[in-house]
């Protein structure tokens, strides 16, 4: 019992963190319709920001882990705004077979661009946040798995407060829902979509920060399985569906956490794309998403 | 008249004095000019950029010093070096550019068992002489007889590690984390698996994992509910470090031991307190108390920076080492010739103690030990093929 | 999009001359050899995607994967099957030669199936969707390769015999042409732009592009499994890892380079990107970093690709400068 509550607590931990990725992959999707294929390459950038906050910083203290978390997320918005006006707004109306391209070539550009620079071995990251382990009848939770859920789950709602109660909010809902009629009732798109990479992106780099102190050893490519997986959890629980993005993060992280600790433990990275393809195949919005008929 | 003949004669003797002289002298550069050409594919760069880069500088190093003394059959010796950027199909690429456009006389390489199957093949074909550094895949040198290696097999690092858990740890009951995305990882688990068995002792649970993962709450977890009195993980140190730091986050307190795979300052930056008191075992120590030892390292460190040689650059120094010193014995730079002369290796006196080929051109050399402690490697002992033959 | 007038004939021409060079191959630098091996096999891997991606318009991520497909299953018969048939001496040339042919064929086929296994969900999935599939197909079949004991694990294969040359690899690549070429001047041509242009519109007057997208999806894996089959008998040693998603990037940036849906560009693009790095060794760890800039400044600048122009109107006007300066 105990075994299983471990898994479980773990489950959720992992969970936490895909969730993050996640949220930016559904939210630019919703107002952009193309898979951001740099965002694994943001969350990865975001872990060596606080890597190098984490230098300058006093180690195992609260105010410290707060700072790298605040100097990832902005310099992550950052890059993530920067690149969607350098790269991605000049194809914008253009056939997005282009533009997908282009997201896997800045995608790749961030990656060996990060491998030339700090070479592929791995970095140890330093410890920010008290590393404390808390035991409660045999379980055992550390203070990092703790934390990464509370401001996982602190992140998402305050993400549902922007985007259901502030009017920039309500103008990406409105640009997800019909970028030109959106248009038309005077909303500047450019800014809308500018300010759902900036907050995408701030989202994957506070993941890559909590990542980096659940797993200390980052590198280069490290965004690329947990940005595919995070993927899927948002393709699982409704592409362009906030609360959907986090519960398929939940349930892929559960799932991941249950088969590692089984028999079929290598076959794990191959299960988060089965569950892809089904999902595609039988129930293509997703479990929260809604069906949208494509108008000609 | 007589004035103008001496002179016309005096002119004559001194451009045949110059001509002979020159001649001399471009005879002489020439033969000065032909080095012996000695062929190296490591991985530089990619994943796995820290063990060649290490092997490499141990490489180079021994080159520059046999240079120093006078090179080999009188010319110098010129290292060629290639990256394979860790990367699966350009090794053979590689070696074929260095035996076909280079025409090096040997090659070195490489410390990955995949890389060197790869390369073997070619090296056998076209007869140059190929001396592995650290590829402790026994099927390496079983693709012919033109393939040497300088460290050990990890059947004998298997058997090795099982004795440490039996002797040192003193555990009976063990648990198997092994890594399925590589060869060496899942050879050393069976080898170790083997003799452990064989000891008494019992394997009670394998659990598995794939690199590059950074997770293993779930498989530690299993392993936690089984009860164990030790954990082997027979991986690399970016999965190791993680591994010890996640199983002492759970409340595992048993120790955890591996192979040579273990070896390099990010097991402790990465692993920290989680890896004090685990062991290793690897093919050399810059602590041990020889003559020999002590000279490499200080060399290595005037060389590169201060910076300590560890296995990797040990094993590249000797391979470098022994090939020379095999061509120098065969007396040519022809591969037949070498690869004689390299069977024939008895008594070569390295760094990483006296390599001797046995019949399968596996070189008998001693594990060493090796517990962290305080953030150091510290040498705990060594373990010949003589104390654990059957 | 005109290439050559009579397909058939170019393609003998092309097989008797690689016939011709592979005769003459031990005189030939073993590196060169090396390196012009490596082009032809890269051209089949190009120009097959190119149907999937260039012509119907689906972007496949995945295509090392059905390269792995084919080189694991060509090596398991040449390496398990070879011994029984062959007998002790490994038979005569011919015998070889036939076995060797066995084993593409049966790898191709294999790959075909994963083709099929691919396209067949793929009336669901469109433009994004489907690129994930693909990369997580790539990705699955990676998985299983690393898991399966009885194809080496993480070790792969090795020991492969030494069956490829310039003949085969240089007769396939043409052979490969060749059925692209036919393929896409014919009704399943008209049927696989129809998809790539419009696949509403398409359906809308009763072409079923689920079939020309199986279609493409087949072709393409069959011709990479004879691809991986090629590159297995070339370097000897085959891993899992060594067909990951990189490998599948490598072949999407030759198209994308060549043109998408312009054969001989993208055949121009395969040589030009197989040569390229061997020469530029020296930068070797820049490559991927300029391949990843190529492809976005390619989408900025000229997404119809480096040499998308049209090759007749080219020769057309050479032909007529050469004339007007002869008078």
């Amino acid at each position: 019992m105990t075994e299983f509550l471990q898994q479980l607590l773990n489950g959720l931990s992992l969970g936490a963190i895909y969730a993050l990725i996640a949220l930016g992959y559904t939210m630019v999707y919703g107002v952009l319709r193309f898979i951001n294929f740099a965002h694994s390459d943001v969350f990865m950038v975001g872990a060596f920001i606080g890597y190098f906050a984490g230098q300058h910083l006093p180690h195992d203290s609260v105010l410290g882990g707060i700072v790298a978390l605040a100097a990832a997320m902005a310099g992550c918005a950052v890059l993530g705004i920067l690149i969607e006006r350098v790269v991605y707004r000049p194809l914008r109306g253009g056939p997005t077979l282009n533009v997908l391209i282009t997201a896997i070539g800045m995608s790749l550009f961030l990656e060996y661009t990060g491998q030339l620079v700090f070479g592929a071995t791995p970095r140890p990251f330093p410890s920010i946040i008290p590393a404390r382990m808390i035991s409660v009848h045999g379980l055992v939770i550390s203070m990092n798995q703790l934390i990464v859920i509370i401001v996982a789950v602190l992140l998402m709602v305050a993400l549902e407060l922007a985007v259901y109660r502030t009017k920039i909010g309500t103008a990406m809902r409105a640009v997800a829902l019909n970028p030109r009629a959106a248009q038309l009732v005077g909303i500047n798109i450019d800014v809308v979509i500018s300010f759902t990479f900036g907050l995408g992106s701030a989202l994957a780099g506070a993941g890559g920060v909590l990542y980096a102190l659940n797993y200390p050893s980052i590198d280069p490519l490290m965004g690329v399985v947990p940005g595919l997986k995070a993927f899927v959890a948002a393709v699982l629980g409704g592409v362009g569906n906030i609360p959907g993005a986090a519960l398929g993060a939940l349930i892929l992280g559960m799932t991941e956490t249950f088969i590692d600790g089984s028999r079929w433990s290598t076959y794990k990275d191959a299960i988060a794309f089965a569950i892809l393809i089904a999902i595609l195949l039988f129930r293509p919005a997703g479990l929260l998403g809604r069906y949208t008929t494509e108008k000609v | 008249m007589a004035a103008a003949t001496q002179f016309s004669m005096f002119r004559t003797l001194r451009h045949t004095l110059a001509a002979v002289m020159t001649a001399a002298a471009v005879t002489a550069a020439g033969r000065a000019q032909e080095a012996v050409k000695i062929g190296e594919y490591a991985s530089l760069t990619g994943k796995e950029a820290a063990f060649g880069q290490s092997s490499h500088k141990g490489t180079l190093l021994a080159i520059e010093e046999l240079n120093a003394k006078g090179g080999v059959l009188g010319r110098q010796i010129e290292l060629v070096t290639d990256d394979n950027q860790s990367k699966q199909g350009e090794s053979a690429t590689i070696v074929k550019k260095l035996i076909s456009r280079e025409k090096v006389v040997a090659i070195l390489g490489e410390v990955a068992s995949m890389r060197s199957l790869e390369a073997a093949p070619i090296c056998q074909a076209y007869r140059v002489p190929m001396i592995s550094p650290s590829s402790t895949y026994p099927k390496v040198t079983e693709i012919g007889n033109y393939i040497f290696r300088v460290c050990f097999t990890d059947r004998f690092q298997g058997h090795v590690l099982a004795k440490v858990g039996k002797d040192t740890l003193r555990i009976r009951r063990v648990a198997l984390l092994t890594s399925v995305s590589s060869a060496y990882s899942v050879g050393l688990a069976a080898y170790f698996k083997e003799q452990f068995a064989a000891d008494g002792g019992q394997v009670v649970i394998e659990q598995k994992y794939t690199e590059g993962s950074k997770d293993f709450d779930a498989q530690l977890t299993a392993i936690k509910a089984a009860g164990v009195e030790g954990i082997f993980v027979p991986g690399y140190y970016t999965e190791a470090a993680l591994i010890c730091r996640q199983a002492r986050e759970l409340g595992i307190t048993v120790p955890l031991f591996g192979g040579d795979g273990w070896e390099a300052p990010e097991l402790v930056d990465i692993g920290g307190a989680a890896v004090e008191g685990c062991y290793y075992t690897t093919h050399y120590s810059p602590q041990v108390d020889s003559p020999v030892v002590k000279a490499f390292v200080a060399k290595f460190q005037a060389r590169y920076k201060g910076e300590t040689p560890d296995a990797m650059a040990a094993l590249g120094y000797d391979s470098a080492g022994v090939m020379v010193d095999a061509i120098r014995r065969a007396g040519s730079t022809d591969g037949p010739a070498i690869r004689a002369a390299l069977e024939a290796t008895q008594s070569y006196e390295g760094v990483t103690g006296r390599t001797a080929m046995d019949r399968q051109r596996n070189a008998s050399k001693a594990a060493f030990v090796i517990m962290v402690k305080d953030g150091h490697f510290t040498f705990v002992q060594s373990i010949s093929p003589q104390s654990i033959a059957p | 999009m005109k290439t050559a007038p009579k397909p058939l004939l170019a393609l003998v021409a092309t097989v008797l001359l690689a016939f011709g060079v592979s005769q003459v191959s031990d005189r030939i630098d073993p590196y060169y050899l090396d390196v012009m091996i490596g082009v032809g096999i890269n051209v089949i891997l190009a120009v097959s995607l190119n149907l999937v991606n260039g012509y119907t318009g689906q972007f496949s991520l995945g295509h090392a994967g059905f390269m792995s497909v084919g080189a694991y299953l060509s090596a398991a018969v040449t390496l398990l099957l070879g011994p029984r048939l062959l007998g002790e001496e490994g038979g005569s040339a011919l015998q070889q030669g036939l076995l060797f042919l066995a084993a593409l064929a049966m790898g191709g086929c294999g790959a075909a199936l994963a083709g099929l296994a691919v396209g067949i969900p793929s009336f669901r999935l469109k433009g994004d969707y489907l690129a994930l599939v693909t990369l997580g197909f790539g990705e699955i079949i990676r998985v299983i390769f690393q898991n399966v004991e009885a194809l080496g694990g993480a070790l792969g294969l090795n020991g492969i015999p030494n069956y490829t040359n310039v003949f085969w690899v240089y007769g396939f690549a043409a052979l490969t042409v060749f059925t692209v070429v036919c393929l896409v001047r014919s009704t399943y041509g008209r049927g696989f732009l129809a998809t790539q242009d419009d696949e509403i519109a398409a359906e809308a007057v009763g072409i079923d592009t689920t079939r020309y997208k199986i279609v493409a999806f087949v072709v393409g894996a069959f011709f990479a499994g004879v691809a991986g089959g090629l590159y297995g008998h070339f370097k000897l040693t085959i891993t899992p890892t060594g067909f990951d998603f990189t490998k599948s990037i490598e072949i999407v940036v030759m198209v994308i380079l060549g043109g998408m849906g312009n054969t001989p560009g993208v055949i121009l693009a395969a040589i030009l990107l197989t040569v390229l790095p061997e020469m530029l060794r020296a930068v070797e760890q820049y490559r991927m970093v300029l391949y990843s800039l190529l492809l976005i400044v390619l989408m900025l600048v000229r997404p119809k690709g480096l040499f998308n122009f049209d090759f007749t109107a080219v020769a057309a006007r050479l032909r007529w400068k050469y004339l007007a300066a002869r008078k």
